[in-house]
């Protein structure tokens, strides 16, 4: 068994129109849409299959392969803005 | 995505609504360029009329956007004068089919080098849906209410039989395999036909009560079967479904090619008949 891949999701949400489409399609249920707007709410399952990102319409989300490969606790992709930051503390 | 750089970003995000598969079709295009490696500047798009054509005003090489079903003729000017160069025309199934149909079949018959993408979304999706010569029998549309009669084009078919070199079909669900078929169209150096089926779940989708993209993405799915699996598969479970994949690839003599061997041929013909003019003048004097 290999050792688990890590894929860190780009996404551009200004380009993003919640056409649903990649959320559908993608095999481990990895993104959600939160607001209209694609979020990758389970990131650590992510395969890297890129099916998401080939069939955006709008380009609007992108895999890349973390370099690192050490599994990160929080990062960009995994901060949900829609909620305030207090909401983290209460 | 590397493929990013091909785009004008600052006219993003583009006006096609969500969920219209032509984005996923720009993006394979994009992406068989990027595979590729040519040079950006070697590359000339030019679209006609409609939604389809929108595309050339997101892609950052040298762009055309003409009138309308005339796209085919501007691109035989450009191939002709600069045969060095990708020309690839990004056209809709109204553009192509009805508007600019016989610009069509004369391109594929001189078998010139260009590169055909027709954004197949089976209606006329930018003057809000009426029925168009590739929309399925049966089928609504705004000029169809209880169903079109006619039955449509099958463009591979009309491709093959007017004589293009390299006819292939893709969809905006399978994007990896119109990626392969782009990239192949681009090395074809005769007339190369790319039919891409794309939904349109704003007018397509919902008149006919589809459903939205990703209900509109599963019909593409299961109304398509690959050309590889229907050859081995029973035929009562290939009948009424539309094959996709590489359908016609037989290279010929690239149409731009021969005309500038002519030119060289005359030229130098000319060339020899004013040197023989010159001679007797010399000669006589």
């Amino acid at each position: 068994m290999s050792e688990k891949r890590h894929f860190s999701h780009i996404i551009r949400e200004n380009w993003c129109k919640g056409c649903n489409i990649c959320v559908s399609y993608c095999p481990k249920k990895v993104l959600e849409l939160r607001g209209g707007k694609v979020f990758a709410a389970r990131w650590q399952d992510c395969i890297g299959c890129r099916m998401c990102e080939l069939r955006c319409p709008d380009f609007a989300i992108e895999i890349h392969e973390r370099e690192d490969q050490n599994e990160v606790t929080r990062d960009s992709a995994s901060v949900d803005y829609a909620l305030p930051p207090e909401a983290n503390n209460a | 995505m590397p493929a990013l750089d091909y785009f004008r970003k600052e006219r993003l995000p583009h006006i096609w609504c969500p969920g219209c598969g032509h984005g996923a079709i720009t993006g394979a295009l994009v992406r068989a360029i990027e595979k590729l490696r040519i040079d950006k500047n070697k590359v000339v798009i030019v679209s006609g009329i409609g939604c389809s054509s929108r595309a050339v005003g997101y892609l950052d090489f040298d762009t055309l956007h003409t009138a309308h079903g005339r796209a085919l003729a501007y691109a035989t000017g450009i191939k002709l004068s600069r045969p060095e160069l990708h020309v690839i025309v990004m056209t809709g199934d109204g553009d192509c089919t009805a508007i600019g149909g016989n610009h069509f079949i004369h391109a594929a018959r001189r078998n010139i080098g260009i590169t055909t993408i027709i954004m197949n979304n089976e209606i006329y999706g930018m003057t809000s849906g009426q029925y168009s010569p590739m929309t399925p029998k049966g089928m609504l549309g705004t000029t169809a209410p209880y169903g079109n009669l006619e039955r449509p084009f099958d463009l591979c078919k009309l491709a093959i039989a007017s004589g293009a070199t390299y006819v292939a079909r893709g969809t905006a669900y399978h994007v990896p395999l119109t990626i392969d078929i782009i990239e192949k169209a681009l090395l074809n150096p005769g007339f190369s036909v790319v039919e891409a089926i794309s939904g349109c779940p704003t007018y397509f989708g919902r008149k006919n009560k589809i459903g939205g993209a990703v209900e509109m993405l599963d019909w593409i799915k299961d109304s398509t079967i690959n050309v590889k699996a229907a050859a081995v598969l029973p035929p009562e479970k290939v009948a009424g479904k539309v094959l996709i994949g590489e359908l016609h690839s037989a290279p010929e003599a690239e149409y731009a090619a021969l005309y500038m061997e002519l030119i060289g041929r005359v030229q130098r013909r000319y060339d020899d008949y004013i040197g023989e003019v010159r001679e007797c003048a010399s000669n006589s004097d």
